[in-house]
């Protein structure tokens, strides 16, 4: 096995995911599938090479710091599933 | 094959080009075709499900603005052209839902810049497409607004992500449209419903207001009826753009000037790796036709090896899913789209939201990615999978030291059937293993209509062009479609 049940459920909470019983059990097993088949990549021998994280070679994409209109209060928070005037309500963090 | 029987075409059945010389010509106003083609899809589409929203209203005030600058004399290739766009793209007004529950009722406050750009040049948005839920998925089934069906057949699946793309175009319920490719998704859809696809070289076109999935693959590309119309498309949306800091700052060619039928000359590559054991043979005899066709035309083949095309799969799916773990980290319920009931806490709420927000692929990857980062696997699986990723980077340059493009089948079997693959992702997974490696080398590719499986399902080809080769793969694929005539052959729907 590469991955257990409780750690599946360790990941679905670094996640930020609920999961029911029945999907901690179905992604266990598939996880534990994709991991097994992903483990092809140690058949290669890496040393030496450097990671590649983009495929074009973009660095410092400066642009002028100029001031522009933004969207505003209203528009950010036209979709918003609950506001109090200008802000985002949430349930209470700090008891 | 069989000579084309003779066909009237109507409004709905015209290319981009066609389109255009009649509205330029004044026969015909782009009210027309945009109402031609809004009762085409009110009769189509519910058999087919390409669309989740038909913006008719949008779509005639834009059709009639698109005819007073057309009386006026200002008339661009898109000028009046109904467009579909996937539900990837924010539209300013527009609900936009990437095919999730988790976006609700999402109305973007602003427009991408593909889409402001398609509107500057005076296309008429008629709708947003269906998809795989946040462009995850090869078949069009991971959506909540249920599966798309391939016109071709409707029991089977018409491809993904770009699931709806593509089968607007096969339906005709969409002169040309917008998909995004970030393991094939405008690609594959594009060989299953007989439709010719372009995913452009990473930085080729901007991204600002594009869904993201993962940040270092996606690409927006065009879905058409022929590569004339697939330039035309490119032309529009392609540049830089100060919004998006990947964009590159290349000139933009004209890309139908590239068009000119002439590959007399040109070195197309046969990667020996891409003939593997589960190539069917109908894919296997439509890219051995097209290579007698392109002989004939002059250019000359030439055997090249992509070594780490095996490893392409594995280090897709740990590099896409790492990034998609983190770019939907910012779906939690708090600014935008759906919020869970009855959270007792604010972490709870995030996991409330999130599990009835997202379906099961979504899930699945957020999961396997955020394995994939976690501390004490990092090395091991992400850092390990941007390695081999250099090393698949590598076999194409050392590829275009000899060829001038690739020449390869887009998926290993047409489209298979709805549910065939559900319950196993892995085998799902397999089906890009043609087109994965290109986004993960970010370079360009096309696929184009190359035959018909015995059962009536379409077949593409891929050509795959050196970064920034846009030219060249879509001047092969011109000649191609010149030499051939599947790109005419209509799904009877």
């Amino acid at each position: 096995m590469k991955i257990t049940k409780a750690e599946v459920d360790a990941v679905a909470l670094l996640a930020r995911l609920e999961l029911t019983p029945e999907e901690t059990e179905t992604f266990t097993g598939q996880m534990d599938a994709i991991l097994a088949y992903v483990e092809k990549l140690n058949e290669l021998d890496t040393s030496g090479i450097v990671p590649t994280s983009h495929a074009v070679p973009v660095e410092n994409a400066f642009r002028d710091d100029e001031v522009r209109p933004s969207i505003g209060v209203e528009n950010a928070l036209a979709n918003a599933p609950d506001r109090v005037e200008g802000f985002f309500r949430v349930p209470k963090v700090i008891e | 094959m069989p000579p084309q029987t003779e066909i009237l075409m109507e409004l709905h059945d015209l290319t981009i080009h066609e389109l255009h010389d009649r509205l330029k010509r004044k026969e015909v106003s782009s009210v027309e075709a945009t109402r031609a083609l809004l009762a085409r899809i009110e009769a189509v589409d519910p058999k087919v499900n390409a669309y989740i929203t038909v913006t008719p209203e949008e779509a005639l005030a834009a059709a009639q603005d698109a005819d007073r600058r057309i009386a006026a004399g200002d008339i661009a290739p898109l000028t009046g052209i109904p467009i579909g766009l996937k539900d990837i793209f924010v539209t300013k007004g527009i609900r936009t839902t990437c095919a999730s529950r988790i976006l609700g009722n999402f109305v973007p406050p602003y427009d991408g810049t593909a889409v402001a750009r398609l509107k500057e040049a005076g296309a008429v948005i008629v709708g947003k497409l269906n998809q795989d839920e946040f462009a995850m998925g090869s078949s069009g089934e991971s959506s909540a607004f249920g599966p798309t069906r391939n016109p071709w057949n409707l029991e089977c699946i018409p491809g993904g992500s770009s699931s709806g793309s593509a089968a607007a175009i096969a339906a005709r319920t969409a002169t040309a449209t917008l998909g995004t490719d970030t393991g094939g998704s405008i690609r594959q859809p594009a060989s299953h419903c007989g439709c010719v696809g372009l995913r452009p070289t990473y930085g080729r076109v901007s991204r600002y207001g594009v869904i993201a999935y993962a940040s270092s693959l996606d690409q927006v590309g065009p879905l058409t009826r022929d590569v004339t119309d697939c330039a035309l498309m490119l032309q529009a949306v392609a540049g830089h753009d100060p919004l998006d800091s990947t964009s590159v700052d290349l000139p933009v060619p004209d890309y139908t000037k590239a068009l000119t039928g002439d590959v007399k000359g040109l070195r197309l590559g046969l990667p020996k790796e891409y003939y593997i054991a589960g190539l069917d043979p109908d894919v296997k005899m439509a890219l051995d036709e097209a290579i007698e066709t392109y002989r004939g035309l002059g250019v000359e083949f030439i055997d090249i090896s992509l070594p780490h095309t095996d490893y392409a799969v594995a280090t897709y799916y740990l590099v896409a899913t790492a990034e998609a773990s983190s770019n939907l980290a910012r779906y939690e319920g708090v600014r935008f789209g759906h919020r869970a009931e009855g959270a007792a806490s604010l972490i709870d709420m995030f996991r409330k939201t999130r599990a009835e927000g997202f379906g099961a692929e979504v899930k699945r990857r957020i999961m396997l990615g955020t394995y994939a980062l976690s501390s004490g696997y990092y090395d091991a699986y992400y850092l390990k999978a941007q390695k081999v990723r250099t090393l698949i980077m590598q076999d194409f340059l050392k590829a275009f030291e000899t060829v001038d493009a690739i020449l390869t089948p887009v998926a290993p079997t047409p489209a298979f059937r709805i549910g065939e693959k559900t319950r196993d992702p892995l085998q799902m997974y397999l089906s890009d293993i043609f087109t994965i490696p290109v986004n993960l080398a970010g370079t360009c590719a096309v696929s184009v209509p190359a035959g018909m499986s015995g059962n009536g399902l379409p077949i593409g080809l891929q050509l795959i062009g050196r970064p920034f080769g846009e030219e060249t793969i879509l001047r092969a694929a011109h000649a191609f479609e010149q030499a051939t005539a599947w790109h005419q052959r209509k799904a009877q729907i």
